[in-house]
């Protein structure tokens, strides 16, 4: 449990996934302008980031990985499929974010009034796509992905959150031209990293 | 649009990274050091030319409505390919890729790419587009490896090249230019640098 917590902590704080690994960038630039968007763009990303993140981890455990097939007969004990990873887990992000967005509706129709426009978007956010392989790369077990998942989307929605009221408050003050818009944001945004890098310290 | 144009202008004026807002993403994560800025830049170009040409030779057959996903199945395959190549002839550079050659799926430029240009347009212009926009960020890629290999290691390619006299004068190696911060505040500055030399401005 306790390492459940700290690895937790960790990809919220200590290893950002924007701050640290520079997922999920774009979305972040274009829709980090008011932060009652971003709050919703943060939302979505965390929802659909616990949903995809196990379904692919079970994906490739039980279809992909060197030798997953064997539950099928012995025969298929050798078949590597891990080469179509990134197609499968393009396919399940998309597919899941379909699905999602019609429960939503469903369910409820404020909920999807709020995250509506954003939910296609998320399809080509890198941040799930990139939970999604380093969760292979560092052989994490169902439910450390499932942490890692989920909590690396706070960690994203904490720091769009964070730059969108910033950017608020920067509507009045006196940027130079050309640093306006992208430059003045990636300025921010590498305060706002080397701020989290305090938290490297921490450890539970 | 003459192909000399299509060709040129991304390179520069229209540059994906810093005018388009594009793909910024793997721009900030792998430019550590020189060489897998090099070895990421040339896998984008060759990427986005391919999966341009192929769009735009299927661009009449493909429904309008499942577009997107053709679309990613496309680049998805593309960078199963690349990756298999460098995995097999580049394994240390792979290594330091990690999880951001897969991450090329959810670029954004080459999906921009796709839909704003290689479905509208005849095959040569596609693949000249392509081209132009991998080089244009190529050259940011580039640019931002060398300087925090530079200014975070006082090594280009792997060779020293601060003399050392500097660092016997008491110059020292700037740590944060490896870590995160150092990559965003630099792209904010070439970003500055860049748009006031054309005169791309922002209005927030």
């Amino acid at each position: 449990m306790l390492e459940m917590i700290s690895l937790g902590i960790k990809s919220v704080f200590v290893e950002n996934i924007l701050l640290a690994y520079f997922l999920g960038m774009c979305s972040f630039l274009a829709v980090s302008k008011k932060v009652t968007t971003a709050i919703g763009l943060g939302f979505a990303v965390v929802f659909v980031m616990a949903i995809t993140t196990p379904v692919n981890w079970l994906v490739h455990e039980y279809l992909l990985k060197a030798g997953a097939l064997s539950w099928l007969g012995p025969q298929f004990s050798e078949v590597d499929l891990s080469y179509l990873n990134f197609i499968a887990f393009i396919a399940v992000i998309a597919a899941m974010v379909q699905i999602a967005e019609m429960v939503i509706e469903k369910i409820s129709m404020k909920l999807y009034t709020a995250l509506g426009i954003f939910l296609p978007l998320i399809t080509v956010n890198c941040a799930i796509l990139g939970v999604a392989l380093f969760m292979i790369e560092r052989k994490y077990t169902l439910g450390q992905s499932t942490v890692f998942g989920i909590s690396s989307g706070i960690g994203w929605m904490l720091a769009i959150i964070a730059m969108a009221a910033i950017r608020e408050k920067l509507k009045y003050s006196n940027v130079p031209k050309p640093l306006r818009g992208l430059g003045i944001t990636m300025l921010l945004t590498g305060m706002i990293a080397m701020a989290f890098m305090t938290f490297s310290g921490i450890n539970i | 649009m003459s192909n000399k144009k299509t060709l040129f202008e991304p390179i520069i004026h229209n540059n994906p990274v810093t005018i388009q807002v594009l793909g910024i993403c793997s721009a900030l994560a792998v430019t550590t050091q020189l060489k897998p800025s090099l070895v990421m830049g040339i896998a984008v170009t060759v990427i986005i030319t391919m999966s341009n040409l192929i769009v735009s030779l299927i661009r009449s057959f493909i429904p309008k409505k499942i577009r997107i996903i053709v679309e990613m199945t496309i680049i998805a395959t593309m960078v199963i390919l690349v990756d298999q190549i460098l995995r097999a002839y580049l394994f240390d550079v792979s290594k330091q890729l990690s999880v951001f050659v897969g991450l090329i799926i959810t670029n954004c430029i080459v999906l921009g790419r796709l839909e704003g240009f290689a479905l509208i347009n005849k095959p040569l212009p596609s693949i000249l587009d392509g081209f132009g926009n991998g080089i244009g960020y190529s050259l940011i890629l580039v640019a931002v490896g060398a300087g925090r290999e530079i200014l975070g290691a006082g090594t280009l390619m792997g060779y020293s090249v601060i003399p050392q006299s500097l660092y016997n004068a008491g110059y020292e190696n700037n740590g944060l230019m490896v870590l995160a911060p150092g990559a965003f505040i630099l792209l904010g500055l070439i970003v500055w640098f860049q748009r006031a030399v054309t005169g791309h401005y922002e209005e927030e």
